[in-house]
């Protein structure tokens, strides 16, 4: 086989089992947030549908497909069912260059565990995410209903926002890493200091701040609590997707997921130390451990995500703005300032 | 018999002129804005042709995921029905004919004159293009050749930015009186 035929194959079945893999996860993650909220509440949660409810994704999915399918008179129809794929693909896109394994060997194939490794891989994700407003955007444009637009509205005027002080807290990692490519990012971090603390960027000292703007931010971008003034239902009715039914809110409804997951992979990968965790065992356990460490990062990071759903109120929208513009913003600066006299002290 | 990139290429280069082509013609500003991003993106493309994945990147992320919203953003909040009444000319086209005619003859020169009248200032390769990729050479060729102009381009966007700040400002405290 001569290389492109490899290449082409190898990347086809990585891809095909990664986005599986991650539909998966989203579906199972809307269980996860329905069932940890309730239990939050002192509630049951789904428990119907499936052994504690474990088939509930799946009947939601064919509910979905089966709903009917409404576009409103008004609406300018081709923007209108464009939208929810632009927020959809650019979700499912940036995965696609996030680590999520050290090198695994099929037969005497060695597989990379990542679709593929840019060597602008951190912009990579920064271009697809930024996006993902245009579906906010132009779904409320598109709907010609007043909720809908001030939910667009609102909601991209937050993503743009905090999309400055995410894109200003990341500029720290790179300035210690010194490099774009997230295998290279996650690499720098292996080892131990003294033995027991892992080298995870988290304990680099500026970077702790990093983390802190990052994760904030990064929860306004994807428009959860107590950032969701978007879909603000006590004042909006839905936000930007009140018009939509069926296969289209889905699409929403997932993308809200897939970016939540990317965000918590990235988080991994930047700040956690990425696939990297105690290696024992058989050799094969060895080269499983790495996914699973990754894994269960991305998994406590989701747990937090709908942990705060499930514990704070709502900011108001003036708060929210402020919060962005006047302590977020000018803290993730003084962080990369800091951070530079940090790294050119170190030399 | 063109080869895979050329084909990608002109496809590329079609797309974008064509695009282009539509934001101007459009009636819908919506769609205009719409079509301005096809064209951004296919520039983009031809730039990771050239192997400039830095700006390839930063084009997205600049133009159409911070620029382009705002626009987005402007033309959302306007009333859009009034606007397509509007007269689509306004005071302000001698002055644009000015600068298109310049533009052109501009083009038009180095179209003419070919190849040799792109001929810029002769740039030695800084580093090995195989060991050091295209953010690197990048940065190095900004931050130490070209330092001052850099510096003096980021000093005239903070300008620009308190500017545009004093000029919402005003118009808020009128209003408030």
């Amino acid at each position: 086989m001569s290389d492109l035929t490899v290449f082409l194959i190898n990347t086809t079945i990585k891809s095909i089992v990664v986005i599986g893999a991650m539909l998966g996860a989203v579906a199972y993650s809307t269980w996860l947030e329905r069932k940890l909220v309730a239990h939050l509440q002192v509630r049951w949660g789904p428990h119907r549908v499936g052994w504690h409810g474990l088939l509930q994704p799946i009947a939601d999915g064919l509910k979905f497909i089966f709903k009917e399918d409404i576009i409103p008179t008004e609406a300018s129809k081709f923007i209108y069912i464009l939208a929810p794929t632009i927020a959809f693909i650019p979700a499912l896109l940036s995965i696609s260059v996030i680590p999520f394994g050290s090198l695994g060997f099929f037969g005497s194939h060695a597989v990379r565990f990542q679709i593929t490794d840019l060597n602008i891989g951190l912009l990579f994700i920064f271009a697809v995410t930024s996006l993902g407003v245009y579906g906010v955007a132009l779904g409320g444009w598109a709907s010609n209903n007043k909720y809908s637009l001030m939910g667009a509205l609102r909601s991209s005027a937050q993503m743009i926002s905090y999309e400055l002080s995410l894109g200003l807290s990341v500029v720290s990692v790179l300035l210690v890493a010194g490099t774009l490519s997230l295998e290279k990012i996650v690499e720098l971090q292996s080892g131990t200091w003294f033995g027991f603390i892992p080298k995870w960027n988290i304990f680099v000292l500026p970077l702790f701040i990093s983390f802190f703007t990052y994760f904030v931010s990064a929860i306004a971008e994807t428009n959860r609590v107590p950032f969701d003034l978007p879909e603000a239902e006590s004042e909006l009715v839905a936000g930007f997707h009140t018009e939509y039914s069926s296969m289209k809110f889905a699409l929403f409804f997932l993308a809200e997921y897939a970016n939540m997951l990317t965000v918590s992979a990235l988080a991994t990968t930047l700040f956690f130390g990425g696939w990297h965790g105690p290696a024992f065992g058989p050799l094969w356990l060895q080269g499983l451990l790495p996914l699973f460490w990754f894994l269960a990062k991305v998994f406590a990071f989701m747990f937090f995500y709908i942990w705060t759903r499930g514990t704070l109120p709502r900011f108001r929208y003036d708060q929210l703005m402020a919060f962005g513009w006047k302590f977020l913003m000018p803290l993730a600066i003084a962080n990369v300032i800091l951070t530079s006299f940090v790294v050119a002290w170190k030399g | 018999m063109m080869t895979f990139d050329q084909i990608l290429f002109y496809a590329l280069a079609v797309i974008a002129v064509l695009s282009a082509i539509m934001v101007i013609t459009r009636r819908n500003p919506v769609h205009s804005a719409l079509f301005l991003i096809t064209t951004l993106f296919c520039v983009a493309g031809i730039y990771l042709q050239l192997h400039a994945e830095f700006l390839a990147a930063v084009q997205v992320i600049v133009y159409v995921g911070g620029i382009m919203v705002l626009f987005l953003f402007v033309i959302m909040l306007v009333n859009l029905e009034t606007l397509s009444q509007e007269r689509r000319f306004n005071r302000q086209w001698h002055i644009a004919i000015l600068v298109s005619v310049v533009l052109l003859v501009e083009f038009g020169t180095i179209i003419w004159r070919g190849k040799a009248a792109l001929q810029l200032p002769a740039n030695q390769p800084l580093m090995d293009t195989l060991t050091t990729n295209n953010s690197e050479q990048l940065g190095v060729v900004l931050y130490q050749q070209y330092m001052l102009p850099f510096e003096i381009a980021s000093f005239l966007l903070l300008v620009a930015i308190i500017g545009a700040v004093i000029l919402a400002k005003r118009r808020l405290s009128s209003d408030g009186k």
